[in-house]
């Protein structure tokens, strides 16, 4: 297991998020976070706090549970759903954020965009994630990137985050590429 | 868990986890697309051997809203009225590749038989088996009352409810009596004795005779309905008399402690078990017990289908 | 003419003592430990099996005429013979009713042409078995079958009159009769014992009062007139009390009780399957105690089997959609030994009282329930009480296969069962006095 990301680098790596949203969107007016739960969740938490510490302005920010739109629900035991919440002032029409921490295949990217239309009619849809490792099977990029991780498909990469799990560092396991 | 069919099937954890699953999936009823693809491909069939026109198209509602394909195989016209037994239908049913089957039934215990036999390998929800039970329902009630009473816990300790009415032949009575306790709620059930079924001193609730003694401290009250064959079969004398003990009036509403809701499963005998005035009045929470059904057999369809059931042996994964 | 001689060693007598029986043209000719096989006898070990005068059971639906299709006065036969029985009573419910002389007749030489056990018709009380007009009491009992017990078993004799006007009339020929005691108006659409099981799984309650009730009546009417009464499958604990309460008033009133009631409980409604649905259902635990308690302290006199075949499609349904009874003969000895012997509650004579002795005196068949001696009628049936086996639905010589015993492991098997001198089971075999041999014996 090798540490890939520790945690001032993931600290940093958010800090430039929050900066490089806020720039490509001219500011946060009209920008609606939305983090995946769960550790997606956490991390738009701590995008919109840095956000607001730049502007001094107070960012929309929420959830959004990608798991009725899942593609592999019946690979796995049943899941429990988790909260979806959407603040004042919708998705209508606004310059939305999706957050999570890992990009793989792109499906769960694949599956918000499929769950955020449900709630409504974005202007746009941006995305934003800690780690791109690679292995894409969908036509999906993020906008935002903490950090590109070079993986082999048999590698895991796996993210921790103080609120859930005491630390925050992103490991990879398994066999080297 | 693959079937529903019993209150006993459920663990606190279980129930908690069907409400929570519910109340998210509320939010899509409410929403401006109320279609959700998650069980695309899935076969569901409404297995309806006794009228139910509510039950039915609840989970008709549920199903379709998840994208399942539905077949509805009611009682009036279909081979089960012309008196198939409940094997060759199960058989039928499994030839036709049905991943579910929600069943109403009139002879208790029809869903157990269902899941037990080898006639089928679908799930088996029971909505409603004769006088045993109606899990669905009183899933739906448990919702209800949470969502107004609980001030945000996820079960309802600390909560009374009585049901009030025909407990002999009630299912739902019976579901409820389980899974309002199983949730931490005091259940007191109100009712002539001739309506009680003897053993029920052995049920995790309180009884009483008395309607008036029990209705000022109580948060919820859910009425049953009483069907007039029971007259004829001398559980009580006539109907003036039942109404006058145990019909809920405006005098008796108001008698109600502040904050405490009326319920009833329908379908509702107004001016018998229920007045007009305390059905549709300002305590009645009946016509959303309706919308929350939806979502609990949302919740109910989703947890038993949406994933593999091989993995399933510990229960929901997050 | 195949050999009618055998010499059984190695057995337990009912009294505990050892011994070895010689068997010769349908008697007992020796009894005593240590024999030595004579010419021409066919010696058979059982070291280690108990022999019992030949089970008699008082309590049997063939189904023949009309329901061939679960069991024939044959099929019967041979379960019987394969359970240790050497006699039946055919109970009325058939289809025509058996309330004349001619179904009667017509069962009883079905019987005698099967040749696996005695088979002795039980007569309708009331006519249609409808409780309102006596059936032919009297030409069924000087019928070639002889007819001494009559029943409408699967119906009770409601009417208070009808059962006073029958049990005065059997007196002329010291006739009896079998009550089913169960009130209709408290049983109607009932399915099974009403207590707590019934109240959380929401099948219709059958309270024990509807069956003491009919006892406590039928006691007093038949002290009254001074009848005999026998009450069919006992199942509660109120009703032994009042039949000990009876007895101890000097009425001559007798009892019965099947295997499964001692044995099984309401707890097994809990499934929903209806394999266990039976009439009168299966009580409680503190029941099926007092059961055991008043059939080992003789309260109860017999066990009998009411053996009841029903074809597949009645009990794989929905329990209140599925017939009433169960399989009994072939399990019965070795529910009895399982439940009363193994437990310490009753001894080998005792057991053959119950099951042979009082059965065939309260019947009157006075060719069977004879102590085994020399020169009594070579019935005899064999048990090895240490041998246990699974019970296999699919093994049964009944032509029904609900059995409530499928895949428990019963203690004590039947081993041999010599009807009149012949060996009817024997080595896992059934063969008819007739000489027909059967496969399909199993088990």
């Amino acid at each position: 297991m090798g540490l890939a990301l520790p945690a001032p680098d993931i600290a940093r790596a958010l800090i430039r998020i929050s900066h490089e949203i806020l720039e490509r969107n001219s500011g946060s007016a009209n920008i609606t976070l939305l983090g995946i739960p769960t550790r997606g969740a956490h991390l738009a938490k701590r995008i919109a706090s840095a956000m607001e510490k730049i502007e001094g302005t107070s960012v929309q920010m929420g959830t959004l549970d990608i798991t009725l739109h899942r593609d592999d629900l019946r690979m796995r035991a049943p899941r429990a759903l988790m909260p979806t919440v959407i603040p004042p002032l919708g998705v209508e029409g606004r310059d939305v954020v999706l957050i999570d921490d890992v990009l793989f295949s792109g499906r769960t990217i694949r599956a918000a965009l499929d769950a955020l239309g449900e709630i409504g009619r974005p202007k746009s849809v941006q995305l934003a994630v800690l780690v791109d490792r690679g292995h894409r099977q969908l036509p999906i990029r993020a906008d935002f990137v903490g950090k590109n991780l070079p993986t082999s498909i048999e590698q895991s990469v796996v993210v921790h985050l103080t609120e859930l799990d005491g630390a925050d560092e992103v490991l990879i396991e398994g066999p080297l590429p | 868990m693959k079937h529903l069919l019993s209150i006993n099937d459920l663990s606190k954890v279980d129930a908690i986890s069907i409400l929570d699953t519910a109340q998210e999936l509320a939010r899509v009823s409410d929403g401006p697309m109320k279609k959700l693809p998650t069980l695309r491909g899935r076969t569901i069939v409404n297995l309806f051997a006794e009228d139910s026109t509510r039950t039915r198209i609840s989970f008709e509602a549920a199903a379709k809203r998840l994208s399942a394909d539905v077949i509805n195989f009611s009682s009036k016209g279909s081979s089960i009225s012309k008196g198939e037994s409940l094997k060759d239908t199960a058989q039928t049913l499994q030839a036709m590749g049905a991943d579910a089957v929600i069943i109403r039934h009139s002879a208790s215990g029809a869903a157990q038989r269902l899941a037990d036999s080898k006639w089928m390998s679908g799930s088996v929800i029971n909505a409603g088996d004769g006088t045993h039970e109606h899990p669905s329902q009183a899933l739906l009630d448990a919702f209800t009352i949470r969502k107004h009473l609980s001030k945000g816990a996820d079960d309802l300790t600390g909560l009374r409810v009585a049901i009030v009415g025909d407990v002999l032949h009630s299912r739902v009575a019976r579901s409820n009596v389980l899974l309002l306790s199983k949730l931490g709620a005091q259940v007191v059930l109100v009712a002539p004795p001739t309506l009680l079924p003897v053993g029920v001193e052995s049920w995790p609730c309180q009884i009483s005779y008395d309607l008036d003694e029990v209705i000022a401290n109580v948060d919820a009250i859910m009425m049953l309905r009483i069907q007039l064959e029971r007259m004829s079969e001398m559980y009580f004398p006539n109907a003036r008399e039942y109404s006058r003990y145990f019909g809920l009036n405006s005098d008796r509403i108001r008698a109600m402690k502040a904050g405490a809701i009326v319920m009833h499963p329908g379908p509702m005998n107004r001016g018998l078990e229920i007045t007009a005035d305390a059905a549709d009045g300002a305590r009645s929470v009946i016509v959303e017990q309706v919308a929350n059904g939806v979502s609990i057999r949302m919740a109910i369809l989703y947890l038993l289908l949406a994933g593999n059931q091989e993995f399933a042996e510990t229960g929901v994964s997050s | 003419m195949k050999n009618s001689n055998y010499l059984l060693t190695g057995l337990t007598l009912p009294n505990g003592s050892k011994s070895d029986i010689a068997i010769s043209d349908g008697k007992i000719t020796q009894i005593a430990p240590n024999l030595s096989a004579a010419e021409g006898f066919t010696k058979v070990d059982l070291s280690g099996s108990v022999a019992l005068p030949g089970l008699v059971d008082l309590h049997t639906h063939l189904r023949e005429p009309g329901k061939e299709d679960a069991e024939t006065v044959l099929s019967g036969s041979m379960a019987a013979a394969k359970g240790g029985f050497v006699a039946v009573s055919a109970m009325a419910n058939t289809s025509p009713v058996a309330d004349t002389a001619g179904v009667v007749e017509q069962v009883f030489a079905l019987g005698q042409s099967a040749g696996f056990v005695d088979v002795f018709p039980i007569g309708a009380v009331t006519q249609g078995l409808n409780g309102e007009k006596l059936a032919e009491i009297g030409a069924m009992a000087d019928s070639r079958a002889k007819v001494r017990v009559f029943s409408d078993d699967g119906s009770c004799v409601f009417d208070p009159l009808v059962m006073r006007r029958a049990l005065e009339y059997v007196k002329k020929f010291d006739g009896v009769i079998a009550q089913h005691a169960q009130d209709p108006r408290l049983t109607q659409g009932a399915q099974m014992n009403e207590g707590e099981i019934s109240s959380r799984i929401g099948l219709k309650g059958w309270p024990a009062v509807a069956e003491e009730a009919i006892i406590a009546r039928d006691i007093l009417l038949a002290d009254h007139v001074q009848s005999r009464l026998h009450i069919c499958h006992l199942t509660t604990a109120g009703g032994v009390d009042i039949i000990r309460w009876a007895k101890a008033r000097g009425i001559s009133v007798t009892a019965e009780v099947t295997p499964h009631h001692l044995l099984l409980t309401d707890e097994s409604a809990l499934s929903y399957d209806p394999i266990f649905k039976v009439n009168p259902p299966l009580r409680t635990q503190k029941d099926v105690e007092a059961l055991r308690e008043g059939l080992a302290d003789g309260t109860i006199d017999i066990v009998a089997t009411d053996h009841a075949p029903h074809p597949a499609e009645a009990k794989e349904c929905e329990w209140q959609e599925a017939a009433f009874g169960m399989l009994g003969l072939e399990s019965a000895l070795s529910i009895i030994n399982q439940t009363m012997v193994a437990t310490g509650l009753m001894n080998w004579e005792s057991v053959a009282d119950r099951m042979s002795y009082a059965p065939a005196k309260i019947a009157r068949y006075v060719q069977h329930g004879q102590v085994l001696t020399v020169g009594a009628a070579a019935n005899i049936t064999i048990i090895n009480p240490a041998l246990t086996y699974r019970v296999d639905r699919d093994l049964v010589a009944s032509r029904s296969r609900n059995t409530p015993f499928h895949g428990m492991d019963l203690q004590g098997a039947v081993t041999a069962t010599f009807f009149r001198g012949h060996p009817t089971f024997l080595n896992g075999k059934l063969t008819s006095v007739h000489q027909g041999t059967s496969e399909r014996a199993g088990n």
